[in-house]
């Protein structure tokens, strides 16, 4: 069972970390990506530039619009994705409250809907 | 034969509904196959059991009937013979418990932990609850929390499609998980209660029968689960608190507080069976908020009338409860059970440690107790203040005609 685990943080709190302290999160993530690595369950992720970077696309009466920023301005964005294949959402939970951001912000689980 | 077979299927509906539903979602893995198929069996029942009579075991009979349907059901279809295959393989005959995580076997407590499932909304898991585990329709579900029945179909709609398509394990939980999905489980029945209970004096006889259901449910899975001494401790304070329900109202249907109720009223064996129950739980040297609630709750029952009432016993108890949880509404009760035991000029200063952190604001008991204290103290101007304040937030019938009488004799001692 495929679940997309996304990380929902307030991207001002990251740009405020000092570089010790955003040294010390980025160690986090890479035991993170180790363990699971390890645990066989990791099937991708990456993390994603701030929303200043995003642009919106829509297409509307055929023609694509495109817009600067991300599809809705909420005060927590998406700022990265792990992809993992686990037994059931028991263990989608589990492995989700272990990403560090869990402790931040918060971890969308999201079954992936097989097609 | 048979006299009445309606009576004896109606019987075996309340006693077998969630084991033949609980099996059947085991071994289909599909909810709405297996609710369906298990209210045939019902309805067969009806037919058959007039016919040839009731078999010896009913509840097998019912499992076996249902699960037949259900397997007719698959194979008519295509995808549904794939299914019978997997389903083969995943599920091996009963008794090789190859899938047990926590050595425990029942079928129905698989489906309360999926029912109470934290991924699911709260009222989610009620409404599952009382459809999976109770058996009541849709109907009654949508009555007793008063809503439209297409907002509560809706709603289990939208629930079974998260348990099966989030992949929501249909199983008993896992011994690290054991304690928190326990309690989320036991959270329901509490609340059931006591929505139910808050409308023992409500015009509403539906939403008192909530109350029923939930003694049910905590009986099931006190049976289910009886070395967890929570579990005991919440059935015994719903046995202990329900014992009181005959005095709770006056002919009237007005509500009747504890210290002028009629304790010949109090029924005497469901007190006897909650502390009984407390005892086994609190044996077992670990306690936790049920047991400290049964356990005040008894103190109440143990009390031949209201001045006899042991409060210093009471107070000491919601100051253990408040360790356990903290919660304005207990430090409410923590106040009057002070109050009681050391007058309701202690009382009223706890209160107005609640009130001045602008906590309850909302809550007529707040305000209530508050006037209470003030009329006991003989302040009858600022007794009537509070009880009006109390009267705008208060909503239940009974609750209000009981602030209005006692506002009117606060207005009329000025």
């Amino acid at each position: 069972m495929k679940y997309m685990l996304m990380i929902c943080t307030d991207e001002s709190g990251l740009e405020a970390l000092s570089p010790e302290e955003g040294a010390a999160v980025l160690a986090e993530y890479g035991a993170f990506w180790e363990e699971m690595t390890g645990r066989g369950v990791l099937v991708g992720g990456e993390r994603l530039r701030p929303t200043s970077d995003a642009t919106s696309v829509r297409v509307r009466e055929g023609e694509t619009l495109t817009f600067d920023g991300p599809f809705a301005e909420t005060k927590e964005q998406v700022g990265g994705y792990y992809l993992v294949d686990c037994k059931d959402l028991d263990e989608a939970i589990e492995i989700a409250a272990k990403i560090p951001g869990a402790r931040l912000g918060t971890i969308e689980v999201r079954p992936i809907w097989p097609m | 034969m048979t006299p009445d077979v309606e009576a004896v299927v109606a019987s075996a509906f309340r006693d077998e509904w969630a084991r033949v539903l609980a099996a059947l979602i085991r071994t289909t893995g599909d909810w709405d196959l297996a609710e369906e198929c298990a209210q045939e069996a019902f309805a067969q029942a009806l037919v058959k059991w007039r016919r040839s009579g009731v078999p010896r075991k009913p509840g097998a009979w019912l499992t076996t009937t249902a699960r037949n349907r259900a397997v007719d059901g698959l194979r008519r279809t295509r995808t549904g013979v794939s299914k019978l295959e997997e389903l083969a393989l995943l599920f091996p005959p009963e008794g090789t418990g190859a899938f047990e995580d926590s050595g425990i076997t029942d079928d129905r407590l698989r489906l309360i932990f999926t029912c109470c499932h934290p991924a699911l909304s709260f009222e989610a898991r009620v409404a599952l609850t009382l459809r999976a585990l109770s058996g009541l329709t849709t109907g009654e579900i949508a009555r007793a929390f008063l809503v439209p029945e297409a907002t509560m179909a809706q709603r289990l709609v939208r629930a079974k499609r998260k348990i099966r398509n989030a992949h929501i394990p249909y199983r008993v939980p896992p011994g690290h998980l054991l304690p928190e999905r326990t309690s989320a489980i036991l959270f329901v029945v509490y609340l059931l209660f006591n929505e139910g209970y808050s409308a023992t004096a409500g015009d509403d006889l539906i939403r008192v029968g909530l109350s029923e259901e939930a003694i049910r449910l905590a009986r099931l899975i006190a049976e289910l689960m009886p070395d967890e001494p929570e579990v005991l401790g919440l059935l015994a304070l719903l046995l202990l608190t329900d014992a009181r329900r005959l005095a709770r109202v006056d002919t009237r249907g007005d509500l009747v507080p504890l210290e002028e109720q009629d304790r010949s009223l109090w029924d005497q064996d469901q007190i006897a069976e909650g502390r009984r129950l407390l005892e086994a739980a609190l044996r077992r040297r670990q306690p936790g908020p049920y047991q400290v609630q049964a356990a005040i709750s008894a103190c109440h029952d143990a009390a031949g009338d209201a001045a006899s009432t042991d409060w210093v016993e009471i107070a000491a108890l919601y100051g253990e409860l408040l360790k356990m949880v903290r919660s304005p509404v207990i430090e409410l009760n923590h106040a009057v059970a002070v109050s009681m035991a050391q007058g309701p000029e202690k009382g009223l200063r706890a209160i107005d440690v609640i009130v001045a952190r602008g906590e309850l604001e909302g809550h007529h008991l707040l305000h209530a107790t508050r006037a209470d204290l003030l009329r006991r103290l003989g302040r009858n101007d600022e007794a009537a203040a509070s009880y009006c304040r109390a009267l705008l937030s208060a909503t239940n019938g009974p609750e209000r005609r009981y602030l209005a009488r006692r506002l009117a004799e606060a207005t009329s001692a000025r």
